[in-house]
């Protein structure tokens, strides 16, 4: 009995420590690895956290200075003369883009659309199907991308510069409110001038497009718009233009947001009028999404 | 007696000088760093008041909080005794009437000319004079600087020495009554900072203004200053006049002396 159990005993015993001590040592040798790795995780989760925290302070940031440029756009001392001279830098330095990109729009839609008109018959539904995509999608949104590059690049580089610079700091310790002076009047001009910005180019565009109309064909410009015309109605245009007001709001206030809070060194000016404009297409290709749902529901 | 008593009490507080600035207890920290630390100093009416220190010592942020550019963690700052931190908006733009602040790049506005930069204060300080009394006083105060003929220029056209001038023409042309100079005489060649250092001395004799002159250039300190006060990582190091801190046997401020004067060489070397 007593041989038996000496064999058994170890049976037991190697049992034991292959199955349990064996494992159990496994572990406890890979237990610094573990907390390794615990390292790691609270590390990345940190990170995270940090980068959370660093988006929710910007949109705070953001919507104080939205805030604050709003309480002072209802301010008794309008800066008007720097209204107006903001309104024709935007007008006047954009024009030029605004006329080649409008009327090559035209142009190319209706060149690309002809052949898909044509496998149907319908190519007299062509002056009408081009009028209302540049009136209701592409004049607008295209328009304002460019906008957004040329206009909100410029505001983001020029108030960047001048923070840098202490400018800014220059105006209000002379007993000026740069927020009033500075944005409030470019953001109000934006406004403004980037809806007649887009008709113009809508215009343009229709033009283009009757020039394409006539590349492989004869229409006559009475004929060409009244075809177009006989499409396209008032609440074609409303919707279309309201949205051009947001998106003129944004660029300009986007513009001045970037280069306002701007950081010191000159490598901040060129990251400030680059952000500008990715945050302003952004927001411009947003808040289209959102106009256009609306105009569904509404209409 | 009483006649005596209080003829004896005029007579103290005539000789005690009267306050145009005060600041007392001031401190201001950027995140960890500590940059102004219990900072308490008073500006005196007509005085020239110099302040000397590395870069780092907090003598920026110190000018930048009295006109309210920046706000203390700690501490007060009266400007012709009233307390800045509380004062409301319409207020504090008055008191800011009332200062002249050159800084160090200059800041002249980029998009407008000289003409255009002169103007800008003036319209809105001085909103009742005539064009043409405000175009005689931009005549009065740019040949008080020595820059007649830059009307028409744009601040690009200028050069350094120049730029500092017609900004601080910008600056006194609203007459104010107190003026910071931030690091005027700073990437200038020596000519051009003595130059400058003339006008400073000049702006407080025609214009009677009270001045807290930030440097570290110890040749703008040694021309301007009445007395002096050296920031040592945020806090009061020494305050006297000049002599006191040339004959001064401290070892932080004879090395900080002798290497102004090695700089200087090197600069009247390198400019021939």
């Amino acid at each position: 009995m007593h041989s038996l159990n000496i064999p058994l005993s170890l049976q037991f015993y190697k049992i034991f420590m292959v199955k349990i001590i064996v494992p159990v040592k496994k572990i406890i040798t890979k237990l610094p690895d573990l907390s390794k790795h615990a390292i790691k995780l609270s590390e990345k989760t940190l990170k995270e956290t940090q980068k959370a925290n660093i988006f929710f302070l910007e949109a705070g940031n953001f919507f104080l200075f939205l805030s604050h440029a709003t309480r002072e756009a209802f301010s008794r001392q309008f800066e008007f003369k720097e209204f107006l001279r903001q309104c024709y830098q935007i007008g006047n330095k954009t024009l030029p883009l605004i006329s080649v990109t409008g009327l090559i729009m035209g142009l190319v839609l209706t060149i690309q659309s002809r052949p898909v008109l044509a496998d149907f018959g319908a190519v007299s539904m062509l002056p009408g199907m081009v009028s209302l995509s540049i009136i209701r999608e592409m004049g607008p949104v295209i328009t304002a991308l460019i906008c957004a590059g040329k206009i909100g690049s410029g505001m983001g580089a020029e108030l960047g510069s001048m923070k840098v610079t202490e400018q800014i700091d220059a105006m209000e310790v002379s007993a000026t409110n740069p927020m009033r002076f500075l944005v409030v009047t470019r953001v109000m001009a934006a406004t403004l001038m980037i809806p007649i910005l887009v008709l113009y180019a809508d215009a343009l565009g229709i033009m283009g497009s009757w020039a394409g109309a006539n590349i492989k064909g004869s229409v006559s410009f009475t004929l060409f718009i009244s075809q177009a015309f006989r499409v396209v109605d008032f609440m074609d245009f409303l919707p279309a233009v309201i949205k051009t007001f947001f998106f003129g709001a944004t660029i300009g206030i986007i513009g001045c947001y970037k280069g306002f809070t701007a950081g010191k060194g000159t490598e901040s000016v060129g990251k400030a009028a680059n952000s500008a404009v990715v945050m302003a297409s952004l927001l411009v290709i947003i808040i289209d999404l959102i106009a256009v749902q609306v105009t569904d529901m509404l209409l | 007696m009483t006649n005596v008593k209080t003829e004896t009490l005029i007579k103290e507080t005539a000789s005690i000088p009267e306050h145009v600035i005060e600041i007392k207890n001031l401190s201001k920290s950027f995140a960890d760093l500590d940059v102004l630390k219990n900072l308490s100093l008073n500006l005196y009416k007509g005085e020239n008041l110099v302040i000397l220190g590395k870069s780092g010592s907090g003598k920026s942020v110190l000018i930048k909080c009295i006109v309210r550019l920046l706000n203390p963690d700690q501490g007060t700052i009266n400007v012709f005794g009233k307390k800045v931190s509380s004062l409301k908006r319409k207020e504090l733009a008055a008191m800011r009437k009332k200062i002249g602040f050159l800084f160090q790049s200059g800041a002249l506005y980029d998009s407008m000319t000289i003409q255009q930069n002169l103007e800008f204060p003036l319209k809105r300080i001085k909103k009742n004079l005539t064009k043409k009394e405000m175009n005689v006083k931009i005549e009065e105060v740019l040949e008080n600087v020595g820059l007649t003929d830059t009307l028409a220029k744009m601040p690009s056209e200028l050069s350094g020495g120049m730029r500092k001038r017609a900004s601080l023409a910008r600056t006194i042309i609203v007459d104010p009554l107190i003026m910071l100079y931030d690091e005027p005489t700073t990437g200038l060649d020596p000519v051009t900072s003595d130059g400058i250092s003339e006008l400073i001395n000049k702006v407080q004799e025609k214009y009677k203004t009270s001045s807290i002159i930030i440097t570290h250039d110890i040749e703008c300190a040694r021309a301007t200053a009445d007395r002096i006060i050296m920031l040592k990582d945020g806090e009061v190091y020494m305050e006297g006049d000049i002599d006191d801190f040339e004959n001064s046997t401290d070892e932080m401020i004879t090395a900080f002396f002798k290497q102004q004067v090695y700089q200087g060489q090197k600069k009247i070397k390198k400019n021939g």
